[in-house]
């Protein structure tokens, strides 16, 4: 982890511990039914404000929180058209993987990358702190993830050129 | 003596009480049963599995004088279960209502309970068996008044003269957000309640109307509340460790009673060298196994008074998604960590 990524990852950590105080709760609607209340916005009053924590306009991540439910969606750094690329073809082979990851969001909200959709259910069955902690990691890799893929695809397009050129020379 | 015992019963917990001479303890595991455990020796061995309820059970309350157990389930049922020739028998109560139904209790005579709705989340009778306060998550605490004809009988004088039932005589809106708990005092004088926004707040009803005092907590929110004397409450939530809440000419927040483990410091030093290791070994800056340093692991859903005098309580008992039930000890707890009970 770069230095200057802690201030930003350590209050997304406090922001999660905070908003992550979930209980489990019986929809208001549909008798028998119980529903993460951040994705299905049956009632205003079990919602509760947004939160977005942003580094810069590309680096974000948005925290919705629901009395049994929270919705966490991250938007990965991107600072060029390679970086776009990549961040889209990681993130897919991350959702198509989504059962294993558990709270993976199969679809990310709109204007995002990747979202995260953890309910009461989760944090019965896990702890709290390490979920959070899962989080956290998960953010740190992802972007070393990217820029290593960056750095392989430099290096390749690079040897590719020079043995492309070397018929010319 | 150690200031608490750990059991570990489940792998979660959503409720659980105590019968009256506190040797069983019925809990409800995440699921659609009740277990009933009882100690043998020094363990908790399940005697008896109630299985009625179709959905999770969210709420168990234990009438300690006549021995009926009384439990709500999301399933919109509530039983009443008495036990008969070494079984316990379920009546289903007629709930007439069609939502999931999320907190029980029986009223100090035990001739009556109160039950509600989705949207309240917790109710408590007050001790004189009339008035009901009731905490929901449309930010509002309400008391009630719960005289039914044929459960109390035409000689009784109600505090507040003749209110229509169904019609709040009072209402709090000092919350701003969903209130998860509240409580009457042992004299039922004052209510308090604790909100989603670690408010924590205490109406006083000697006068009419009620003064209300907020207190702003500074940690996680508070999930249930009990009333260890009149001036002292004991609060428990998403923080893993109860809190100490007391009265000195003003509500105040007094300490935690629960400042992690004696080994913290020790722990300390052996985990840097772990950092350290770690590092050189795999290459990560993290050591992975990371334990909370208090005794519950994750947020604790309930407090129960496990032996009280006269309104004193001296143990209480608490319960999380952890699946520990965990008895404190108050004297010792106090010794061990230097806070005091008014």
């Amino acid at each position: 982890m770069s230095l200057a990524q802690v201030p930003y990852l350590n209050c997304i950590r406090n922001t999660l511990t905070a908003s992550m105080c979930l209980q489990n709760f019986g929809s208001q609607i549909v008798e028998r039914h119980n529903k993460p209340e951040v994705e299905v916005k049956t009632s205003k009053e079990l919602v509760l404000n947004p939160v977005i924590i942003a580094r810069n306009k590309a680096e974000r991540v948005l925290i919705e929180t629901s009395i049994n439910s929270i919705r966490i969606s991250v938007s990965i750094k991107k600072s060029d058209e390679v970086d776009v690329i990549l961040a889209k073809k990681f993130v897919r082979f991350l959702v198509q993987r989504a059962e294993s990851f558990i709270i993976l969001r199969r679809k990310p909200v709109e204007g995002y990358d990747i979202s995260f959709l953890v309910t009461n259910f989760h944090t019965e069955s896990m702890f709290k702190h390490k979920l959070v902690d899962f989080i956290i990691q998960f953010m740190e890799d992802i972007d070393k993830e990217v820029s290593d893929l960056k750095l392989t695809l430099n290096a390749r397009g690079r040897i590719i050129a020079s043995e492309y050129l070397k018929n010319f020379a | 003596m150690s200031a608490y015992d750990i059991d570990h019963l489940a792998q979660c917990i959503t409720a659980h009480a105590w019968n009256a001479d506190r040797s069983r303890v019925a809990l409800c595991p995440n699921n659609n049963e009740v277990h009933i455990y009882a100690k043998q020796g020094t363990s908790w061995v399940v005697e008896h599995v109630l299985a009625e309820h179709d959905q999770v059970v969210t709420s168990i309350d234990w009438a300690p004088k006549t021995n009926r157990i009384l439990t709500s389930s999301q399933d919109r049922n509530a039983y009443v279960w008495t036990f008969k020739d070494g079984q316990w028998k379920p009546v289903l109560v007629l709930l007439r209502i069609n939502r999931a139904a999320t907190h029980v209790k029986w009223s100090p005579q035990e001739n009556k309970f109160a039950k509600h709705k989705s949207t309240v989340l917790k109710v408590d009778w007050h001790p004189n068996n009339l008035l009901l306060a009731t905490s929901s998550s449309d930010y509002k605490v309400r008391v009630f008044d719960a005289y039914v004809k044929k459960a109390d009988g035409r000689n009784v004088t109600r505090p507040y003269g003749e209110v229509p039932f169904g019609e709040p005589i009072f209402e709090f809106d000092q919350c701003a957000s969903w209130v998860h708990a509240l409580k009457w005092s042992p004299s039922g004088s004052s209510l308090a309640f604790s909100s989603h926004d670690s408010t924590f707040a205490v109406a006083n009803f000697a006068t009419n109307p009620p003064t209300v005092e907020k207190v702003r907590l500074r940690g996680l929110p508070l999930r249930d509340l009990l009333y260890i004397t009149e001036n002292s409450i004991a609060g428990v939530g998403y923080d893993c460790a109860p809190i100490l809440i007391t009265n000195q000419n003003g509500w105040k927040y007094s300490d935690e009673m629960d400042k992690g483990s004696d080994n913290a410091g020790a722990a300390e030093a052996t985990s840097a060298r772990k950092l350290f290791q770690n590092k050189v070994d795999l290459g990560e800056s993290k050591s992975s196994d990371k334990k909370l340093t208090t005794v519950h692991q994750n947020c604790v859903t309930t407090i129960v008074p496990f032996k009280s005098v006269g309104g004193v309580v001296s143990d209480f008992s608490t319960s999380g998604l952890d699946g520990n039930i965990v008895i404190w000890h108050v004297k010792a707890l106090e010794a061990k960590n230097k806070f005091k009970v008014i």
